[in-house]
């Protein structure tokens, strides 16, 4: 097509709600002119599947990626995820699409060809491009490996199925999935993982176990007497490298009683974990680079004709209910809409560096009027995560314009308290308190391996420090640490340490376990 | 851009998931189907049960904040009124509408909810079910045989021809004998020819041809393709055992009965028919209403249309005799018959009915179920009615005479639909022995 034809106002790129296959190629042509011409985009090859509504909710249950192993709990969430669409509570999400290259995005048949062409821009090229460049998804994932690891991961652990039995493997996967969250790195490793590479070691590492093994060591007698044990407990003290947060980690290596396939086990759902770390830290960020990449796109093909005005108000609509956020008081209100922000600071870093007043220009010296609004959104999009992206670009503008205000609320006196709105005096405040809603690190209880009484019970101790007094949830906890005692195999103790002062709060107990250790 | 239809992708990807979520449930599912299944109209299994588990076992903890106490502070969008310093009274329970953490208080959530299919609902509801030790799983064959290869045999139709078998037959043969080939004898031909041409060696000339000769008679003698060589594929009738069982519904329709007791057999007729439709790959149904006479109806007939007469039981297990005597023979069916009734039976009649239940149908059946129906008085009537409604009916007595230890039969009074359920799983219940 040439610019003359995409100008003449007959050339809708389709018309009518129903698509298909022709439709949807020209939709993605026209979109990725722009994508790549006016946003600067940089993508993955894309590969977009169409499925059915029931293919969406088998997606869903399964935490979004095409395989994976099997499990009760997935189940579990089908079922829910189902009660709740067949009762029409929930609507399904437009799109899934997934961290991997080539990056797929699920699109499904129910959607009107505007809902296609908005799924296709926003999630094949807005996440796409998010996915590629983000530092924290170049640094942790390995979009390339992905597939095959889930593909080894499901064969491994149906093969442990049939070999060991459903319930033992039922079992350490329940125990693994419990301490999923307390199962990542959270700082930089020195290479990038490749997770083909991580594959290939394992099954090299079983090939010489099974060509070392030799019966006759067993038979070797050994020295009698104390000065061995001693010598073990050092050793192993010293391989313990205590302190340790990521639990599932510390347990893969060096708990006691493990079957190396059990081992195996944690392995994967650690990977997984780790997998979905960057996802976890940049919801904001990834659905307002998505939300951004879409709106400018649909914009732009109505602007050049390519799309026609009643394709273009059932996407306003849909966008605009998108982005929709309800003010605290309203009962639809639950927590504030990634989209809604994410979307509203974007368009806020192009107002900025387009018509900056002089409030920007304190507030954004560096980029206020830089007047290349792609450019630095795409910087934003490469170097930030959450809660350094709130931190460095929120303007008192969108604050006053959502009127946010910060309240705080402490058990310990009568009433809440409002600690600061949007004016002079609480931008920074607010700010501040905002980044930190979205920080992890703070989300997350900061919960560490601390000790093992190695000389003794090998009672493995945990500490969890106490930010402003919140405890942990007392019931969920003891289950979690009943799991640890069953991978542990020894008694296992969660001391709850308030941050400042070290002040023990609270101790749980739970007793040794060998339910999974035959 | 690649773009891939994945709509045709087999279908139950989860479902692999979801069994392992029903075994991971089980206890609570098993006891979920139960507490429901007194409750439910057997129309209902046809489309499933949503039934509801507590969330216990099937919960995925992890470690997390709880959801109150401490100090918190909470970003929210919408400020209208407030001010730096100003006070809001705290919402009532937990995290309240600043809250980001969760639901505001974990009750909600403690019951899970899910669609049970109609399979999964009656697999779980008939687990322990079993038909009573005495099953014979008649072997009859009839109308099925499948075909099955059986290696190769010399005669057959032509559509069932093999040829590769056959050609390499032929092939063999040929070779044994040594039939000429197509070449040979062209070789032959064209070197007569060159020599006729040239004219020159007359000896080799009269050899070569005597030679052609012999090899066309030998072609002529040895076919290329001979019925020795034919091979047809075999395929052998393997039968097939069919395990078939034949249920009669045996009912009183008479005027004592009312609409509630109609609809209580019903339910009970449904309900082993489905159990009986688990366990045999086929099961045909006879239905057998009576008065004071007794007939072979359709299903429609049998439930909805109305009748007046007396009551004469013998009737119905007379017919009932007859019909299997007619179609269903008793070393080729397994025979079950339900009977419901209110209980009445003509005075006369009860030595009879007896007589032949005991002596001809019990020895012909895998088992028999009596069930009486009556009414559902709520609180008892007292008075006349409710000295009726204690006292033992006739056709009770008369078949408890029948139901000595040992016996194929079962008798249940049932007086609601709640019942239903409990009276069909204690009939069949694994341990069970007959009562």
């Amino acid at each position: 097509m040439s610019m003359q034809m995409l100008d003449s106002p007959n050339q809708l790129i389709y018309e009518g709600a129903d698509w298909d296959y022709d439709k949807i190629k020209r939709a993605y042509d026209a979109i990725e002119r722009i994508a790549f011409d006016e946003m600067g985009l940089d993508i993955y090859p894309n590969q977009i599947e169409v499925i059915t509504a029931e293919q969406m909710l088998d997606a869903y249950s399964s935490i979004g990626m095409p395989l994976m192993y099997k499990h009760w709990s997935f189940g579990k969430h089908f079922a829910q995820d189902e009660t709740m669409y067949r009762k029409g509570l929930r609507g399904l999400a437009y799109e899934i699409v997934i961290n991997s290259s080539p990056c797929i995005s699920y699109i499904m048949e129910e959607n009107s060809m505007t809902m296609q062409t908005l799924v296709i821009a926003h999630a094949a090229f807005g996440h796409n491009h998010f996915f590629k460049n983000n530092n924290l998804f170049r640094q942790w994932t390995d979009a390339k490996g992905i597939l095959d690891y889930l593909e080894f991961a499901k064969t491994f652990i149906l093969k442990c199925e049939e070999r060991y039995g459903h319930q033992a493997v039922e079992r350490t996967l329940d125990a693994a999935h419990a301490l999923m969250s307390h199962g990542v790195h959270r700082y930089p490793r020195k290479q990038p993982l490749d997770l083909r590479e991580e594959q290939k070691r394992e099954d090299e590492r079983q090939e010489y176990n099974r060509k070392m093994y030799n019966d006759l060591w067993r038979t070797v007698p050994t020295k009698p007497g104390v000065k061995e044990a001693v010598s073990a407990v050092e050793n192993r003290k010293a391989l313990l490298a205590l302190p340790e947060e990521n639990i599932l980690y510390f347990l893969e290596k060096k708990a006691p009683r493990l079957h190396q396939w059990q081992r195996e086990i944690l392995r994967i759902v650690r990977r997984v974990a780790q997998y979905f770390y960057p996802q976890k830290q940049t919801k904001l960020m990834n659905e307002g680079c998505a939300t951004y990449t879409h709106y400018y796109i649909m914009n732009r093909l109505h602007q050049k004709g390519l799309m026609s005005d009643g394709a273009y108000l059932e996407f306003l609509h849909s966008h605009t209910s998108v982005v929709f956020q309800p003010n605290f008081d309203d009962p639809r209100f639950s927590g504030i809409n990634p989209y809604a922000i994410g979307f509203a600071m974007m368009e806020d870093i192009e107002r900025i560096a387009t018509k900056p007043t002089d409030e920007d220009r304190q507030w954004f010296p560096d980029f206020a009027g830089n007047g290349d609004a792609m450019g630095t959104l795409r910087e934003a999009w490469a170097n930030f995560r959450d809660e350094s992206f709130v931190l460095q670009y929120l303007s008192p503008h969108l604050m006053r314009k959502m009127r946010m205000f910060e309240v705080r609320n402490d058990a310990s006196e009568p009433e809440m308290m409002v600690e600061a709105i949007h004016n002079e005096r609480g931008y920074r405040k607010l700010r501040k308190a905002l980044a930190r809603q979205y920080d992890i690190g703070y989300l997350e209880p900061d919960i560490q391996i601390v000790d093992v009484d190695l000389a003794g019970d090998r009672k493995l101790i945990l500490q969890h420090r106490v930010i402003n007094r919140v405890l942990l949830d007392e019931s969920d906890a003891r289950a979690v640490l009943r799991h640890i005692a069953n991978l542990w195999g020894y008694e296992v103790m969660l001391v709850e340490v308030d941050a400042t002062t070290d002040a023990v709060l609270k101790e749980h107990t739970v007793s040794a376990s060998s339910l999974l250790l035959s | 851009m690649n773009i891939i239809d994945r709509r045709l992708n087999p279908k139950g990807k989860s479902l692999a998931n979801r069994q392992r979520f029903l075994r991971r449930a089980k206890e609570q599912i098993v006891k979920a189907v139960r507490d429901s299944s007194g409750k439910r109209n057997i129309q209902d299994i046809e489309n499933g049960d949503k039934i509801s588990i507590s969330t216990g076992g099937v919960r995925e903890p992890s470690f997390h904040r709880s959801a109150s106490g401490g100090l918190r502070e909470h970003v929210v969008p919408g400020n209208k009124e407030f001010v730096e310093g100003d006070t809001i009274p705290r919402p009532d329970g937990g995290g309240g509408r600043g809250g980001s953490e969760g639901a505001p208080d974990g009750e909600g959530e403690d019951d899970f909810r899910f669609v049970l299919s109609r399979e999964e609902f009656l697999d779980i509801f008939m687990e322990d079910l079993e038909l009573p030790d005495l099953v014979k799983q008649k072997i009859k064959q009839t109308e099925s045989f499948s075909l099955h290869r059986a290696g190769y045999s010399s005669s057959g139709s032509p559509s069932n021809l093999n040829l590769v078998r056959t050609m390499r037959n032929s092939l063999s043969r040929r070779i044994a004998l040594r039939r000429p080939k197509p070449e040979e004898i062209e070789r032959l031909e064209q070197e007569i020819s060159d020599l006729e041409a040239n004219g020159t060696d007359d000896d080799r000339l009269l050899e070569l041809r005597g030679e052609l000769d012999r090899q066309m008679r030998r072609s002529r003698l040895i076919p290329y393709l001979d019925p020795v060589d034919v091979r047809y594929n075999r395929f052998e009738r393997v039968p097939r055992p069919v395990a078939q069982a034949v249920m009669f519904c045996l009912m009183d329709v008479s005027g004592s009965m009312t609409e509630h007791m109609k609809d209580l057999a019903k339910r009970f007729f449904i309900l082993l028919f489905l159990f009986l439709k688990r366990r045999y790959r086929h099961v045909d149904i006879v239905f057998i209403r009576h008065t004071h006479e007794a007939k072979e109806v359709d299903e429609e007939t049998f439930f909805y249309s109305a009748e007046t007469g007396g009551t004469v039981v013998s009737t119905a297990l007379e017919e009932m005799k007859r019909i299997i005597a007619d179609r269903y023979p008793e070393g080729d069916w397994n025979i079950y018959a339900a009977q419901a009734s209110d209980g009445d039976n003509m005075s006369n009649d009860n030595a009879k009915s007896a007589a032949l239940l005991e002596n001809v149908i019990l020895p012909m059946c895998q088992y028999f179920a009596y069930i009486e129906v009556s009414q559902d008085y709520e609180g008892g009537l007292g008075g006349a009615l409710g000295a009726t409604l204690g006292r033992e009916t006739d056709l009770w007595r008369t078949y408890k005479l029948v139901a000595k230890p040992g016996a194929p039969i079962a008798m249940r009074k049932v007086r609601t639909r709640r019942e239903i359920f409990p009276v069909f799983r204690e009939l069949f219940s694994r341990e069970t022995a007959t009562t």
